[in-house]
């Protein structure tokens, strides 16, 4: 770990303003130059409730949050409630004393009450009560020696659009609590943030990433229906389609969404829909259609605890055997799980040009926790003069010249068959849903079955060929080795580090291309694997039982969790003792 | 105008519908009326679900999607906004169009999306042999109803037109001229338009056959000052079921943009003929100024 390892945490009510103060604040952050990577914990409900923003600053790149908190700012007593017991001896409570939060239970813990008068510094420095979130990061920078400059800035940037008027009144009202908590507490708190020189940083959340990446990648067409947390992807794609020439559908269910993608992507439009599990649950007859009809599509599936309506704000990875099995009967597919921002970004475009490579649906698997949770990268991260990538597309002068009649499901050695968007004199044909010929006419011949479903079915044997190996952390010949997909490398990686602090090392083996797995390079990954436990979000261990179904790796424990919580580091380390 | 022939329509496979079904008049009219508009089939893309009416695009020469069952109006409301330039017509039955499909039904009618949505209405589910559909009239013995269907029978012209079309006619199997006249009208129209086409299902539905139609149905035109401008008027005209029943254009308005014609992203042309990024570099990297 680094020298600076600080946690924040901002905890009150939906609607007091958490998530949009441990945002500011966070960004604040970044902008000295600093590292973060930002949690966020909410309930489904509108108002009231307990909600929190923790936030972990390092001077290196942070991959999780943890279980240490150094400042807690609570706008309830409910969340001294909670996370007292997290704060750190000597860490601190910045609290307003207008809340008539204990004191003395605080004290008690060796935690230090620190009041500040935000409300009281809002309604006098701002003339509105509300003012009272600037206040509270205005005083958190302010006890850590984070630069006032740095703050102002983000209050400029947040609020700019509301005008003058309410950005100079935040400004104050954030300056005044700043020097508030610093004179009063900063001289003897411990913990300090001292700002950095260095080039910009975008703080960004997996949701966001994966939009951007598809982006750029061409997408063109997006429909979708809003399920919480994959409908953020969806509100981006729509925020940015007039500027970026794409057109994004709010659809009246998610039948219609998919169905529609389907729609556009036979059309030539790169497209995709995005949602939950309980969304992807709908369009499974429409998956099946993408797979036999051979047309293109994108499905990102943002993950959260099911079955039914689950959690809907929380986090859980239960659906990989879902998305590998999902529709009847069998067809090609491609799942990719990215478990970084950087993955994200990098799944949104590649998922476009394997789906139009392998025309066959591809599935994203993220999840709550990587949708939600932001970490700052260089702007170098994401290159955005990603590959184009269309597959076997037929351009308009190869179709001109064309001698033989089309046939759009060709039969071909890989599977792929050249592809004719409609619309040209010399491609006239038709696709079903109904098992068919070459040419695209309904068939229920038993020779034409058999070579139709082995020519799509070898397109699947085809992609295992381009699967990406698993990603590597730590060295291969060490005593542990976890293999993981998803979000859970992150705080993984974490726990490589909390280990490596103590002299000692691990070995974490993410999956991210993970359907069609490709087994050889798995199993060279695993191969001299000392001790193997798989770590995931479930209750099943699904990509345990994948492992199990499908290559010679025989896992020695699962780790495990289904509370709608993600794992910590420390979580992990908890639970190694208990199997190890 | 393309000089189009009917042969171009003219496809190698042959129906497998029964002798005397109601889906010949249609498909019929359908190619008419294509010809007549002067379209080649590949500029027209035919959508269609399951059933035996959706089995139109196999034994026709044009680009054609044969989806699943309900799912028609979603596949060819995503064509159409991927591709506006190719004239999208849907073909599917009654079960398809107004049971599976109904959420999809109501709100393609709403968006005004510029499909041709023609629904091969036999009041009975043919391809699964003989269910009662939701336009079967209330009563209606089938296998599944063995004590008479307990549900009135859906409205399909007055739900169009209460969701607010734009286009809303019906036509019948047996009058192809009328019915050629009608799909003709519909492919000129900007936006959405429903043309439900009763026909006879000789297999499943004997009860509702031609010489139980002919005598009952007529056609909106032909009344003194019917003005398929007038809303309210035609509203009352789409619940009209038994004795007389009307054929013809009952409701029309022009004066509404067609859902394609209002979204920013298609006024550079269809989206299928843009290039893949839009913009210049720049202004993509300016994305990522967002989040510093």
């Amino acid at each position: 770990m680094g020298a600076v390892d600080v946690t924040f945490k901002f905890g009150g009510e939906a609607g007091q303003g958490v998530e949009t103060t441990g945002r500011a604040f966070a960004r604040s952050v970044v902008r000295a130059g600093l590292h973060v990577f930002g949690y966020q914990d909410y309930h489904s409900r509108i108002r009231g409730g307990h909600n929190y923003y923790q936030i972990r600053v390092s001077d290196r790149e942070v991959h999780s949050h943890n279980e240490q908190v150094h400042v807690l700012l609570p706008f309830t007593q409910v969340t001294v409630n909670e996370h007292l017991r997290e704060v750190v001896p000597g860490g601190a409570v910045v609290l307003d004393p207008a809340l008539g939060i204990d004191e003395k239970q605080i004290a008690a813990t060796g935690a230090r009450p620190m009041p500040v008068p935000l409300q009281q510094i809002a309604l006098n420095e701002g003339g509105d009560v509300v003012m009272a979130n600037t206040a509270a990061t205005g005083a958190a920078a302010g006890l850590v020696g984070l630069d006032l400059e740095v703050v102002s800035g983000v209050v400029r940037d947040s609020f700019g659009k509301k005008g003058g008027p309410v950005v100079e009144k935040n400004l104050k009202v954030a300056a005044a609590a700043y020097g508030f908590a610093r004179d009063k507490y900063a001289r003897d708190f411990a913990f300090k943030l001292t700002g950095r020189k260095g080039s910009p940083r975008m703080m960004i959340s997996g949701n966001d990433a994966l939009a951007m990446g598809a982006l750029v990648g061409g997408v063109k067409f997006v429909a979708g229906y809003p399920m919480t947390p994959g409908s953020p992807i969806l509100e981006w794609l729509a925020a940015h389609s007039a500027e970026y020439g794409l057109v994004t559908k709010h659809a009246e269910d998610e039948i219609a969404a998919v169905n529609m993608i389907i729609g556009a992507a036979q059309m030539g439009a790169r497209s995709l829909t995005t949602t939950s599990g309980g969304g992807f649950c709908l369009m499974v007859e429409a998956l099946g259609l993408a797979g036999m009809t051979e047309v293109p599509i994108v499905v990102i599936d943002v993950q959260r605890p099911g079955p039914a309506t689950g959690h809907a704000t929380r986090h859980e990875q239960g659906d990989l055997l879902f998305l590998i099995h999902a529709a009847q009967g069998e067809f090609p597919r491609i799942v990719l799980a990215p478990g970084t921002i950087e993955q994200c970004f990098e799944a949104g475009y590649r998922a476009l040009n394997l789906a139009e490579r392998f025309q066959c649906p591809v599935l994203i698997l993220s999840d709550a926790f990587l949708a939600h949770s932001p970490r700052d990268l260089p702007l170098e991260a994401f290159d955005l003069n990603v590959p184009i990538d269309r597959g076997d597309l037929l351009t308009e002068e190869q179709l001109d010249t064309l001698q033989a009649p089309y046939l759009r499901h060709a039969v071909t050695e890989s599977g792929v068959s050249p592809r004719a968007l409609p619309g040209h004199p010399k491609a006239v044909y038709p696709i079903s849903s109904d098992e068919h010929e070459a040419n695209g006419h309904i068939c229920e011949d038993a020779a034409a079955r058999i070579e139709q479903m082995s020519k799509r079915m070898r397109k699947l044997e085809t992609a295992r060929g381009e699967m990406s190996a698993p990603i590597e952390y730590g060295p291969r010949e060490a005593e542990l080795t976890f293999v993981t997909w998803g979000s859970t490398v992150g705080p993984l990686r974490s726990v490589l580090e909390l280990l490596q602090a103590e002299g000692k090392t691990a070995h974490i083996v993410q999956i991210v291309d993970i359907w069609p797995l490709p087994v050889d390079k798995v199993e060279q990954a695993l191969q001299g694997a000392k001790k193997l436990v798989v770590v995931e979000q479930n209750y099943g261990g699904q990509l345990a039982t994948l492992l199990r179904a499908c290559t010679d790796v025989r896992p020695a424990a699962l780790i495990n969790r289904y509370d709608g919580r993600p794992m910590t580091p420390e979580y992990i380390l908890r639970r190694l003792q208990e199997v190890a | 105008m393309t000089m189009v022939d009917l042969k171009d329509y003219a496809s190698p496979v042959r129906p497998t519908w029964c002798t005397g079904c109601g889906n010949y008049g249609i498909w019929n009219a359908l190619k008419q009326a294509l010809v007549e508009a002067g379209l080649a089939p590949h500029q027209v893309m035919l959508v269609s679900g399951i059933g035996c009416g959706s089995k139109l695009p196999d034994y026709t020469t044009a680009n054609g999607f044969m989806s699943l069952h309900g799912r028609t109006l979603a596949i060819a409301t995503g064509a159409r906004l991927a591709n506006h330039g190719m004239k999208v017509i849907c073909t599917h039955g009654d079960g398809d169009g107004y049971s599976e499909g109904g959420n999809h039904f109501i709100s393609t009618v709403r968006r005004n999306v510029g499909i041709v949505d023609i629904v091969q209405n036999n009041r009975v589910y043919g391809l699964t042999k003989g269910q009662y559909s939701p336009t079967s009239p209330q009563g209606f013995v089938t296998s599944t109803s063995p004590e008479g269907s307990i549900e009135p029978m859906f409205l399909p012209l007055a739900v169009a037109i209460a969701a607010g079309g734009t286009f809303v006619a019906r036509g019948w199997s047996g009058d192809t001229e009328h019915l050629t006249w009608l799909i003709k009208e519909a492919l000129g129209h900007r936006g959405y338009a429903l043309v439900d086409v009763l026909q006879p299902c000789v297999s499943f539905n004997r009860m509702y056959s031609y010489n139980w139609l002919r005598p009952r149905v007529y056609k909106v035109q032909d009344e003194p000052g019917y003005d398929p401008g007038d809303k309210t008027a035609a509203l009352v005209r789409a619940q009209e079921f038994g004795d007389r029943i009307p054929l013809g254009i009952l409701y029309r308005t022009e004066d509404e943009p067609a859902y394609e014609e209002q979204v920013p992203a298609l006024a550079a042309g269809p989206l299928v003929q843009q290039p893949l990024r839009t913009t210049s570099a720049e202004d993509y990297e300016s994305l990522k100024m967002e989040y510093v």
